[in-house]
């Protein structure tokens, strides 16, 4: 008898397991429009209704929680954001003349400054957001419905925040700026305009490198990192440019050695209620078309 | 009719208790930051059903748990449950090996679950190609998730037993336990039926 429940518990075990490796193998193995991955979608689907209105009704304890944690975190951050006014004050004047000056250059080449709206921004609330550091997503209560489709970008908190990777008809995952399988075209807005390719410090959730800049470019800490938004003959970034994305971070011998600076998020990744999605991305990239 | 009635109970209360952890874990839990991380009540309610139910009920829990948190944060299916099997399945062994009845058993044991989810998760992924050093940060984290799952363990735990405790089977060892502890049924303190009363004669 003993025996028995003994066997039992250990097929049952073995079972399992043997199962979750078979799923594992399998799911990792196939493409986006396979049979696993559209199970995963219909059950999202199913499920996004009952998220969406557990998500609204336990909103009160959230803010209450949110009230509490936010009070910590902001004494903490008081005499670093004192310090960041200074600077940004003093960078406001000079871009204050650098607009005046782009506005005029921009309408000699008749072209508009057409600022966001024109990339018919759809904004959605975040419903489901992912709490382990590995996979880097938050799931919103917008889709196909409202126009999304995949790759469409995300601001949020006044900020790049990611792109849409999975859609669904009234929901959208959302793949965030600092998960591993993200890069971005970015531009140091210092006084050479640097470029370089923006990725994620895996593992450091706050925390993004941009890479391949020149080792002799002159970036400081406290710059303002903002998408590129290029366009290369058919291939063209899935960002439209000017988007602020982050600052410079401690500028080390990673920028003279291997052309790396860190860069902190605009955003903060980890709070976001709410979000827009720019469904038409290429909306204002006349830019692009400039010899 | 009864008893396939009473069979249900406890499946059907374990289902439940799964899709609305997952649910109010995805839903508020993983929206409120501490020390920017959150609470995860996942890993503590399959420990505390291990616990409660025995290794069997655990694993299968862990398994539909770790499933339904992949499949609704759109994941690579598998890991998660791959890691809840062990949690449930070892906690439902700790019952049924030691028995342990100290109150402080679930504080432990959530923090032993959240730290093997965090490492485990952060080993599979490294077996899946995310070629990234582990960082300082990242080890921060973990064990800022630790801390924090180890202070709601036990009204995670307290929670799940309310929840299931009404359909599990009676267990003949806490039952005879409780009657030890509650002094009534010693057989050093009460003479036993079998042999019968004393005789008046032989007591003198």
């Amino acid at each position: 008898m003993h025996s028995k429940q003994v066997r039992r518990r250990r097929a049952v075990v073995a079972a399992l397991v043997a199962i979750s490796l078979v799923l594992l193998t399998a799911y990792f193995g196939e493409s986006a429009n396979s049979p696993l991955h559209t199970v995963q979608r219909g059950i999202v689907e199913v499920f996004s209704p009952v998220e969406e209105g557990a998500s609204k009704a336990l909103a009160p304890v959230r803010d209450i929680a949110g009230f509490f944690s936010d009070t910590f975190k902001a004494k903490s951050e008081v005499g670093q954001l004192r310090k960041q006014l200074e600077y940004y004050r003093a960078q406001a004047a000079q871009y204050r003349a650098a607009w005046i000056l782009n506005q005029q250059l921009s309408r000699e080449v008749s072209l508009q400054n057409t600022g966001l709206a024109s990339y018919r921004p759809v904004a959605a609330n975040v419903i489901v957001r992912d709490p382990n550091l590995w996979y880097e997503t938050i799931m919103i209560d917008k889709g196909s419905d409202d126009g999304v489709r995949t790759g469409d970008p995300v601001t949020g908190d006044g900020a790049l925040v990611g792109n849409v990777t999975t859609v669904g008809s009234t929901y959208s995952v959302v793949t965030l700026i600092t998960d591993h399988t993200m890069a971005v075209a970015a531009e140091v807005q210092d006084s050479a305009g640097d470029t370089g390719v923006l990725v994620p410090a895996v593992g450091e959730p706050n925390q993004l490198v941009l890479q391949w800049l020149p080792t002799s470019a002159n970036v400081q800490q406290g710059q303002p990192v903002v998408t590129v938004g290029f366009k290369s003959g058919s291939h063209e970034d899935l960002y439209p440019p000017g988007i602020p994305i982050g600052t410079v971070g401690t500028v080390g011998t990673d920028l003279a050695n291997n052309g790396e600076v860190p860069v902190t998020p605009a955003a903060d990744l980890r709070q976001l209620d709410v979000v827009q999605v720019l469904t038409a991305p290429h909306a204002g990239t006349a830019r692009a078309q400039l010899p | 009719m009864s008893g396939v009635h009473d069979s249900l109970r406890l499946p059907l209360r374990l289902i439940a208790l799964v899709l609305a952890t997952v649910v109010i874990q995805e839903a508020a839990v993983s929206q409120i930051s501490i020390f920017g991380t959150s609470a995860d009540l996942t890993p503590l309610v399959v420990m505390s059903v291990g616990l409660l139910a025995g290794s069997i009920p655990g694993a299968i829990v862990g398994f539909g748990t770790g499933l339904l948190v992949d499949m609704l944060l759109v994941q690579t299916l598998g890991v998660t449950s791959l890691l809840y099997i062990v949690i449930g399945y070892w906690s439902g062994r700790l019952r049924e090996l030691r028995d342990p009845s100290h109150g402080l058993v679930p504080v432990a044991m959530g923090a032993g679950a959240t730290a093997f989810a965090g490492l485990g998760m952060a080993v599979i992924q490294f077996l899946l190609g995310v070629d990234a050093p582990v960082s300082l940060l990242l080890l921060q984290q973990i064990f800022i998730a630790v801390l924090v799952n180890t202070l709601i363990s036990l009204p995670v735990y307290a929670a799940v037993r309310r929840i299931i405790e009404p359909a599990l089977p009676q267990d003949p060892r806490r039952r005879r336990r409780r009657a030890y502890t509650t002094g009534g049924l010693s057989p050093l303190e009460r003479p036993s039926g079998r042999l019968g009363a004393t005789p008046r004669s032989s007591a003198r």
